[in-house]
């Protein structure tokens, strides 16, 4: 078999591949409830109700998309530029620690806030830089040196919750003492059980997509992702383009970080990301890599987790339907996206 | 330091670490040297552990599961070979996804099959299976010739991998599709074929190091035990500069530190620093290799190229 390229493909292509994708992902979800002895159609709406059902559920789903958005942006910013940062848990845990270290006392009112914002920012920017100088500088492939820091980082807030940010009143749980009042991020409106993390989330998503389409360093993202070659024959700093791509990319993860600790935990633990670095790939590529797609699949797929864990209680499907269906979702989609481009002949 | 250095039991140790790792990096190896990066590594070694524990606390013999969990492996292998040779979908994006895929069925299938139980069950795990003869010499013997047959297959696998690889014409075609696949094309060979099943027979290799894990090294399954040993031995591939010989070096060097920092952390040293610091140690030694050994790299040229015919 072989790929051939359609000029102009028609609606019907582009909408049917894509719908179908959605569609087979949800054939994989009924069968994986059949598997497990449930009743298929009654296990899906039970996932959606769980997610969207009641106020309660969707303040809950979009509390788990927050961190979600900032780590799908820091993804979808580096992939753009083929810069494979898949260390966005590393990035996120940066943030998250600095939030720990400045937010529990260190600065008061009013510059508790955004200077831990800032210092969490740099952080994670300096956690990619490494990789990505070592990629410019030395040609070192950035996939698995990002890789590796995951697992660096999470045995360094381990080593941190054990010793110096170990909270004296934690009755020996591996926990930080908890943020000041001064360095929480507030509700986003009174009564309602959403921080301001997603106000700040879906603003820097706002902000990427206008970098990407009014600012000089969006256009060399593209074009340094696009053709990294033909970009630097064209003249553009291919290495400097990298090294501020990976500046945002980071600090965006650390973003999410810092707003989990300072608006939805209240002090840094070691399970604070069930891996959401590793998610907000799938978010950034069901996104299209696109910055206001993100936030949309960001709260898809929180949805999902939120939903599966509420079946999850009553239906007895196991829980990890959930990373099998963004698995699912996430090849079907890549090929169903290929298809509206591309026509599979013979020979 | 220099006792533990000289203890047969260190040694064995070593070999015994080195094992898995040489089991996924020949699967890796395989695959980059026809072009295709596999990062479904990390979740193939996890369904590898799976199925394998799986098969054998279901009744069946312990070779059997090695072969469920090669089955497993290459079924995987398939899927991630699919979408990534034929369709030439990105190869970080599909192979992502098939860790995420291969992680999450089996988490998924183990809560299923065993929902009540806290503690997971144990196996009777391949025992070691001394060498007659060889197994006597002094410290080498029990290093090297005391162990379980899975090792003595995983250095095994490498002799043939290398021998297949460099002295056969099927290892010249494979090596070729990795380096220059239109010149494949034009000897009437098929560049798709051999890439598939490179990525096939490999994600198999992959999965056997994971069931390394749960029938000789652990005999039971845990969620979180292959912990990034794939990532570590896509680092051990490019650390190897594509060469079966030179990986398996890297794979015995590397369990060297690993096997060396558990045993630090009982020493005086081990008492003032933290034992983080100590388990951080081989993944930073990862990235020491990765960026030392860059330089040097003759990086297969098609590693990462999609191949598709009639197009230039």
């Amino acid at each position: 078999m072989r790929l051939e390229r359609i000029t102009n493909p028609s609606l019907a292509r582009q909408l049917g591949f894509p719908a179908a994708a959605i569609l087979a992902t949800i054939l994989v979800a009924m069968a994986l409830a059949a598997l497990a002895g449930a009743n298929p159609l009654a296990t899906l709406g039970q996932i959606v109700t769980g997610a969207l059902g009641s106020k309660l559920a969707l303040m809950e789903t979009l509390n788990r998309a927050t961190p979600l958005i900032f780590t799908g942006l820091a993804v979808a910013v580096a992939f753009r530029a083929r810069l494979w940062n898949i260390g966005a848990e590393a990035q996120f845990y940066a943030g998250a620690i600095v939030a720990a270290i400045l937010g529990t006392g260190a600065l008061g009112s009013p510059w508790a806030l955004p200077v831990t914002a800032l210092a969490a920012m740099l952080a994670g920017a300096v956690i990619l830089l490494g990789p990505v100088l070592a990629k410019t500088r030395l040609g070192v492939d950035e996939v698995v040196t990002t890789l590796l820091l995951n697992f660096i980082m999470l045995l360094f807030v381990s080593y941190l919750l054990e010793g110096p940010l170990k909270d004296p009143m934690g009755m020996g749980w591996p926990k930080s003492a908890a943020l000041i009042a001064e360095a929480r991020l507030p509700r986003l409106l009174p009564g309602l059980r959403l921080h301001w993390g997603f106000g700040i989330a879906v603003l820097a998503a706002v902000a990427i997509w206008i970098i990407q389409i009014r600012t000089t360093l969006g256009f060399e993202i593209r074009a340094v992702g696009a053709n990294p070659e033909a970009a630097r024959f064209a003249g553009m700093p291919v290495n400097a383009v990298m090294v501020k791509t990976a500046l945002l990319s980071g600090g965006l993860a650390a973003l999410g970080g810092w707003s989990e600790v300072a608006g939805l935990k209240g002090h840094l633990s070691l399970d604070l990301s069930p891996g959401f670095g590793y998610t907000g790939i799938i978010v950034a590529m069901l996104a299209l890599l696109h910055p206001l797609g993100v936030v949309v699949t960001a709260i898809f797929v929180a949805g999902i987790f939120v939903g599966s864990d509420a079946m999850s209680r009553t239906a007895g499907v196991p829980t990890y339907i959930a990373d099998m269906l963004l698995a699912s979702a996430l090849l079907f989609m890549v090929l169903g996206i290929l298809l509206t481009k591309v026509r599979v002949v013979r020979g | 330091m220099i006792e533990i250095l000289i203890s047969a039991g260190f040694w064995a140790a070593v070999v015994r670490i080195a094992s898995p790792l040489i089991f996924a990096t020949m699967g890796e190896l395989i695959c980059e040297r026809a072009g295709v990066l596999n990062l479904g590594i990390e979740g193939i070694m996890v369904i590898g552990a799976f199925t394998g524990w799986m098969a054998v606390y279901q009744g069946m013999p312990l070779w059997g599961g090695v072969g469920v969990a090669m089955l497993a492996g290459m079924a995987f292998g398939l899927l991630h070979a699919t979408l990534t040779v034929p369709f030439g979908l990105s190869q970080h994006v599909v192979g992502l996804g098939v860790t995420l895929l291969a992680t999450s069925t089996s988490s998924f299938a183990y809560r299923l099959m065993l929902p009540e139980v806290t503690s997971p069950p144990k196996i009777e795990p391949f025992q070691p299976f001394p060498i007659p003869g060889l197994s006597q010499i002094p410290v080498l013997g029990e290093a090297l010739f005391t162990q379980t047959p899975l090792t003595y297959a995983a250095f095994g696998l490498a002799i043939l991998v290398a021998w297949v690889l460099f002295h056969t014409p099927l290892g010249l075609a494979l090596r070729a599709a990795g380096e220059n696949p239109a010149a494949v094309e034009a000897q009437g060979l098929s560049v798709t074929g051999l890439r598939m099943a490179a990525v096939i027979v490999g994600s198999g290799f992959m999965a056997v190091g994971g069931a390394f894990l749960t029938l000789s090294a652990f005999s039971s399954f845990f969620f979180e035990m292959v912990n990034g040993r794939g990532w570590i031995c896509i680092a051990l591939v490019v650390f190897g500069a594509w060469r079966p010989g030179k990986a398996v070096l890297g794979a015995v060097l590397f369990a060297g530190f690993d096997a060396l920092q558990i045993r630090m952390q009982q020493t005086p040293l081990g008492a003032v620093l933290p034992y983080q610091v100590f388990l951080m140690a081989p993944y930073f030694l990862s990235i020491l290799a990765l960026i030392v050994m860059s330089r040097r790299a003759e990086v297969p040229a098609a590693l990462m190229v999609p191949y598709n015919k009639g197009e230039r």
